[in-house]
């Protein structure tokens, strides 16, 4: 920790500047909650209210109608059965995502860090730049290899292309996480006599459970929001949430429901906004792994 | 007794060799990268071989079905003469920059405003960091709602007595790549916070108490000693924006679907467009790997130095 006073020593202006930085520290802050608040406003009004009042005044005839019609009814291209199904999708599709990636960046970190064979380093650099290309370079051949392996267009399908692109970022959690574990625990229970697995299970889980929640959280974030792996390799009943949220707003013919609209958009953030909160202080040591800090 | 149990251990594993015999033991010692083959066999396929695949058909005479056939340069041909491939190529160029330097300004604003012993901070960042939970499809809506010239910001300050005021950049062709800029700064620019608060929290103290000592006000402080210190986070924040910004997409998808006329086409959006939309495969896998050129140019030399400096410090 260092001293406070930078900006400010003692003195005459210290008050008046102190004050400053509150003011426009919370007027940042409206800005930012801007967006959610209309957005949420305007879910709970009726679509007269809408149109009639402004998008800061408040729900004149506060209603949840907008919210069941969005999880019910919602028109989805031509289908009107609302939302709900898209989200099991999502939940379908980023569970197991979360977990099979997790496991697999787990034991590839273990295995790069605590077991240091040759050319290690090189199989973690070759994973690694899986974490940074842009996915335009493989949509068109994942698209054409969905179809030979008979998964295209299906929750299995979306699961392993997450699973496959999530590598490279578990892997470098768990490297960066592990790699300043010192390599005498796990060279002592060698000597003992266990073995890989063994001493991964006993010694390593327990010892990475921050990461784990790192990687899951991030995993989770990550899955549940992608939209260009659902668009180009979904379509129809099998769609994730993000596109389906993205179809209501476009297909809807002739007025607009835009509180309708409006409770999509919270139904689907809510899941990662909801781990945001509860686990906010992992979400970040994730974003700042994923920007390659170890 | 630790003797005792080395020498057993050396006993059983002598034994072992003995009786299991040669692959039983090879098994054993290659089990580490036996464990990372699947993953790294996978990436080669799905990284690799897919970039090489992507970069196969950008020379071939696919359209709406792959097409093997040899092509040469002829796509990319197509591509640079394609009038909608400028747009998005000049696009970049506007997003990019203002989306990089506003998220950069912002963020460090925010971080040095932040960092002066502020009670709530814990609060503001909560508040500051939450749009990096979202989904660019949720954001995108979002603002979309926002800007709408009828019954968003327009209505809201018309509402507050200012009748004449006009915000429809949404949707004019010649200002809607901006609201993709507001969209993008909101939801970045408190991760660019973060990383700035971190690096303001690892400046050495004590070089600040000199500089004050020796008479420095504030601004001189973080103009000449904090700023000049927070180099690598700069470049840091500058390469995942940059990053980010080349493969902008769903933003564009949900806030203007590339319109109004084409106006807010980016390479991505016109890359998804020309391969699901127009059946133009080889067009589109050409301009594929324009993008993933650029990003090669940007994150190699990045990451090649970050995992220098990581095996340097490291171990």
């Amino acid at each position: 920790m260092r001293d406070d006073e930078i900006v400010l020593a003692r003195g005459a202006g210290h008050l008046a500047a102190r004050a400053f930085i509150y003011v426009a520290l919370i007027f940042i802050a409206g800005v930012y909650l801007f967006p959610l608040v209309v957005v949420l406003l305007t879910s709970f009004k009726d679509l007269d209210d809408v149109r009639g009042g402004s998008i800061l005044s408040l729900p004149i005839r506060p209603t949840i109608a907008p919210w069941l019609e969005a999880w019910n009814n919602a028109c989805v291209g031509l289908r009107c059965t609302g939302l709900s199904g898209f989200f099991v999708n999502s939940l379908a599709m980023a569970v197991p995502s979360v977990v099979v990636s997790t496991l697999i960046g787990s034991i590839n970190g273990y295995a790069l860090t605590q077991w240091r064979f040759r050319g290690a380093d090189a199989v973690f650099a070759l994973l690694l730049f899986g974490a940074f290309i842009p996915y335009q370079i493989v949509l068109i051949p994942m698209a054409r290899t969905l179809g030979v392996l008979g998964v295209a267009n299906t929750i299995p399908g979306l699961i392993l292309v997450h699973v496959v692109y999530g590598i490279p970022f578990t892997t470098l959690f768990f490297r960066n996480f592990l790699i300043s574990l010192p390599v005498e625990l796990v060279n002592a229970a060698r000597v003992d006599g266990a073995g890989f697995f063994r001493i991964f299970w006993r010694i390593l889980v327990p010892i990475s459970i921050p990461c784990f929640v790192v990687s899951v959280i991030w995993q989770f974030t990550n899955i549940w929001n992608d939209y260009i792996f659902g668009a180009t390799f979904t379509s129809g009943d099998g769609m994730p949430l993000t596109i389906a949220l993205n179809n209501v707003v476009n297909t809807s013919t002739g007025v607009k429901p835009y509180n309708v609209h409006m409770a999509s958009v919270i139904i689907t953030a809510l899941p990662t906004l909801l781990v945001y909160i509860v686990a906010g202080r992992y979400f970040l040591r994730g974003l700042m792994a994923g920007s390659v800090k170890g | 007794m630790t003797t005792f149990s080395i020498d057993q251990v050396e006993e059983t594993e002598q034994q072992s060799r003995h009786l299991e015999g040669g692959l039983r033991n090879w098994l054993a010692i290659r089990t580490p990268q036996l464990a990372v083959a699947p993953s790294l066999a996978i990436v080669a396929v799905a990284v690799y071989g897919f970039m090489l695949w992507t970069g196969y058909i950008s020379v071939s005479k696919s359209t709406i079905l792959p097409n093997y056939e040899w092509a040469g340069l002829q796509q990319y041909q197509r591509l640079w003469s394609n009038p909608i491939w400028f747009i998005a190529v000049s696009n970049i160029f506007v997003f990019g920059g203002l989306f990089i330097s506003l998220s950069i300004i912002i963020g460090l604003g925010m971080a040095i405003l932040l960092d002066q012993r502020i009670r709530i901070e814990g609060v503001l960042r909560t508040i500051y960091l939450y749009p990096m939970a979202l989904s660019f499809i949720v954001t995108g809506t979002a603002w979309k709602w926002i800007l709408n010239p009828g019954l968003g910001i327009e209505h809201l300050v018309r509402v507050w007595g200012w009748d004449s005021f006009r915000f429809d950049w949404l949707v004019n062709p010649q200002f809607a790549v901006y609201t993709l800029v507001i969209a993008g700064v909101w939801q970045s620019s408190g991760f660019v916070m973060a990383l700035f608060l971190a690096g303001l929290r690892g400046v050495d103290g004590e070089m600040v108490k000199a500089a004050r000592l020796d008479g420095a006000g504030p601004i001189q402080i973080y103009r000449r000693i904090i700023l000049p210190l927070l180099m690598p986070t700069f470049l840091t924040a500058g390469v995942i924006l940059t990053h980010q910004a080349v493969k902008s997409f769903d933003l564009v998808v949900a806030l203007t679907a590339g319109g109004p006329a084409n106006s807010t086409q980016l390479p991505a959006t016109f890359m998804y467009a020309q391969t699901f939309g127009r059946d133009q495969m080889g067009v589109g896998a050409a301009s594929a790997v324009m993008i993933f050129m650029t990003v090669v140019a940007i994150i190699v030399p990045y990451l090649y130095t970050d995992i220098r400096r990581m095996q340097h410090e490291g171990r």
